[in-house]
């Protein structure tokens, strides 16, 4: 799997050269700038993009934008965005045009190689990655006046919340260490009890959870 | 004024408005100044034997409110500014105190100076406009028949024209007729001379200056405090959090180092310890980069600051950004804790369930309001937030200002001088 990765601190970079190439990674170019980067996710037609927000030469959020206007002109190109912290605007204008293979993670998530490996893979897929710092502010703003999500199990929320996060329902289940079966069943009670349509495709569930939880702010 | 009359007409009526007014003046508005310019020199010259103290400062007060009504009528009558620069009057103090601070404040004898000086050329200059305007139509008057009651007892002077009878008063009425074009002519900008020479006299200039120096070196220790009190508590959470932190950390990688052989399943227990720790670490890092400048506002500005902060608030916020462009790092920065704080405020009291939240960029001016629906009441009191966001305003010149009726809504507006790019 061919990777284009963008992060301007060199020990950063360097760590997560080591990191993907350790799984099998192929990386095709690893830059430092946005406009280095443009170029790259132009000609090399990556398979994913691990890029960080904050990039030379403004050190705004050069990273970010330069991964929202290669997905305008490739839909739907994998884009995995790292950060130092992380804003629901960002992963709004992330998620923005529906269509998946999106991931907002903060770059501490780096440290559980596993996960973060997990991560990349489930993007480039046309899945999705979200922080779970994410997740947990969309529903604390929720979760205060939102009569649906008071009526799930304290169980339900979890899986709700690792279900936000992009999560299968195999990983989900491996981590709450119960049966896919039980997971099936969570997932069919939360949709029924949120009113949403349910959906065998796993991104387009995950798509439909995050819509829920941000409609309306 | 309406578009839709003549200029002619519009002129009259402006005529008409400036004999009016300087009328008002003359009869209301200067004897006052006569009044207190004799209350104020028998009030200052009773100081000694004592009974001064008592009736000076109230005396003085009074001289401020005509000065301050004076300064307004310029202001709405014919768009001349007087600035005010009156040093505050010790309030509670004992009556020498006040007494004395008021003698010291030079803008005190600008107003004496300003009273004389309004008993006389003052007065002139606001009576002309009324006398152009009114006496050209007595001597119409006169020419129309008045002179027969005028001039029953050996004849009456209209002007230089003695009038005895009809033929006199005909040339009462010819004078009238020239007079009459002054009056179009000069009434209004007589009317603005009289403020004008209020403006030179009452105008402070050099006191002006003064104050604002007051205010700057006021506004800077403001600046200086805070920033230091800023620098202390970074220091310290940066001393008791992440660096105490990496001291743990440096210590148990050098037991795990040590463990690696003796006890695999210890050492690989405490890596995983010390994994979280490092996570923490980055978390309160986070956090404290957050309170010195929120990554959001260095990367996108002001708009989309307050939009990610909207975010983060557990009530619905709706935000409305008109900014052309971005303001400097520092105005940014206040402007955005200025926000933290009011929405703070308004989550915590007021028991809103909505907050409106408006960011808008004209002449010169970001002005900022935050709307709650919520119980109102609140106030800028000593210590309180608000009190924190007014001063730091401060430091750019920013204003403060709460309507915040019982029973809501609160209203917070600022508004700070800057430019954008």
């Amino acid at each position: 799997m061919r990777v284009v990765l963008a992060e301007d601190l060199f020990l950063l970079r360097d760590g997560l050269v080591r990191l993907l190439e350790a799984y099998d990674f192929e990386i095709a170019a690893a830059v430092e700038s946005g406009p280095e980067l443009a170029q790259a996710l132009a000609e090399l037609e990556p398979d994913v993009a691990v890029v960080d927000v904050r990039l030379p030469p403004t050190h705004t959020d050069e990273g970010l934008q330069c991964a929202l206007q290669a997905r305008r002109d490739r839909p739907g190109l994998p884009v995995l965005v790292l950060s130092q912290h992380v804003e629901q605007l960002y992963a709004r204008e992330l998620l923005a045009d529906g269509s998946g293979g999106v991931g907002y993670l903060l770059k501490d998530r780096v440290f559980d190689a596993e996960q973060f490996v997990d991560a990349v893979r489930r993007v480039a897929a046309g899945g999705t990655a979200m922080d779970p710092q994410v997740i947990q502010q969309l529903l604390s703003r929720r979760a205060a006046d939102d009569r649906p999500l008071g009526r799930l199990t304290p169980r339900e929320r979890e899986v709700l919340e690792l279900m936000a996060q992009g999560r299968s329902n195999a990983a989900i289940a491996g981590q709450l260490v119960v049966t896919e079966r039980a997971i099936a069943k969570h997932t069919s009670n939360i949709f029924t009890k949120l009113d949403l349509e349910v959906s065998d495709d796993d991104n387009r569930r995950v798509l439909a959870v995050l819509a829920y939880l941000d409609q309306g702010r | 004024m309406t578009t839709d009359m003549n200029p002619a007409r519009a002129r009259a009526r402006e005529v008409l408005l400036a004999a009016v007014r300087g009328l008002a003046l003359t009869l209301a508005v200067v004897p006052f100044s006569v009044l207190l310019f004799v209350l104020t020199l028998v009030s200052v010259s009773l100081i000694p034997i004592g009974v001064g103290v008592f009736t000076t400062p109230p005396i003085l007060a009074a001289v401020r409110t005509l000065a301050d009504k004076r300064r307004e009528l310029a202001a709405e009558w014919c768009g001349v500014r007087i600035p005010s620069a009156y040093r505050p009057i010790p309030e509670g103090a004992n009556p020498w105190t006040r007494t004395y601070a008021l003698l010291r404040d030079p803008a005190t004898w600008r107003d004496v100076r300003w009273l004389q000086v309004d008993m006389t050329a003052g007065y002139i200059t606001a009576l002309l406009p009324a006398v152009l305007l009114f006496y050209p139509l007595e001597g119409f008057a006169v020419a129309a028949g008045l002179w027969r009651p005028l001039s029953r007892w050996g004849g009456y002077w209209y002007g230089f024209v003695h009038v005895t009878d009809q033929a006199s008063a005909l040339g009462a009425g010819a004078l009238a007729l020239v007079l009459l074009p002054l009056a179009y002519r000069y009434a209004p900008s007589l009317l603005t001379a009289h403020f004008r020479l209020t403006r030179a006299v009452l105008g402070a200039s050099q006191a002006e200056l003064a104050e604002r120096v007051r205010v700057l070196t006021e506004t800077r220790q403001d600046a200086v405090d805070t920033s230091a009190a800023e620098l202390r508590r970074i220091e310290r959470d940066l001393h008791d959090g992440a660096q105490a932190r990496l001291v743990a950390m440096g210590m148990d990688l050098g037991t795990i180092e040590m463990l690696l052989d003796k006890d695999p399943a210890k050492a690989k227990q405490l890596l995983a310890q010390t994994r979280q720790s490092s996570v923490d670490a980055l978390a309160e890092l986070r956090d404290l980069v957050r309170g010195i400048h929120p990554p959001v506002l260095a990367e996108r500005g002001l708009g989309d600051a307050v939009r990610a902060l909207a975010l983060r608030l557990p009530l619905p916020t709706e935000v409305n950004v008109e900014l052309a462009g971005r303001a400097d790092a520092p105005v940014e920065s206040a402007a955005y804790f200025a926000v933290s704080e009011v929405l703070t405020n308004a989550v915590k009291h007021s028991g809103a369930d909505r907050i409106w939240i408006d960011l808008h960029h004209s002449a010169d001016n970001l002005r900022i309001t935050v709307t709650d629906n919520g119980k109102g009441g609140a106030v800028i009191a000593a210590g309180s937030g608000l009190a924190g966001v007014e001063r730091r305003l401060g430091t750019f010149d920013g204003v403060l200002a709460v309507s915040s009726p019982a029973g809501g809504p609160t209203m917070v507006t600022m508004e700070i001088p800057c430019a954008l790019s």
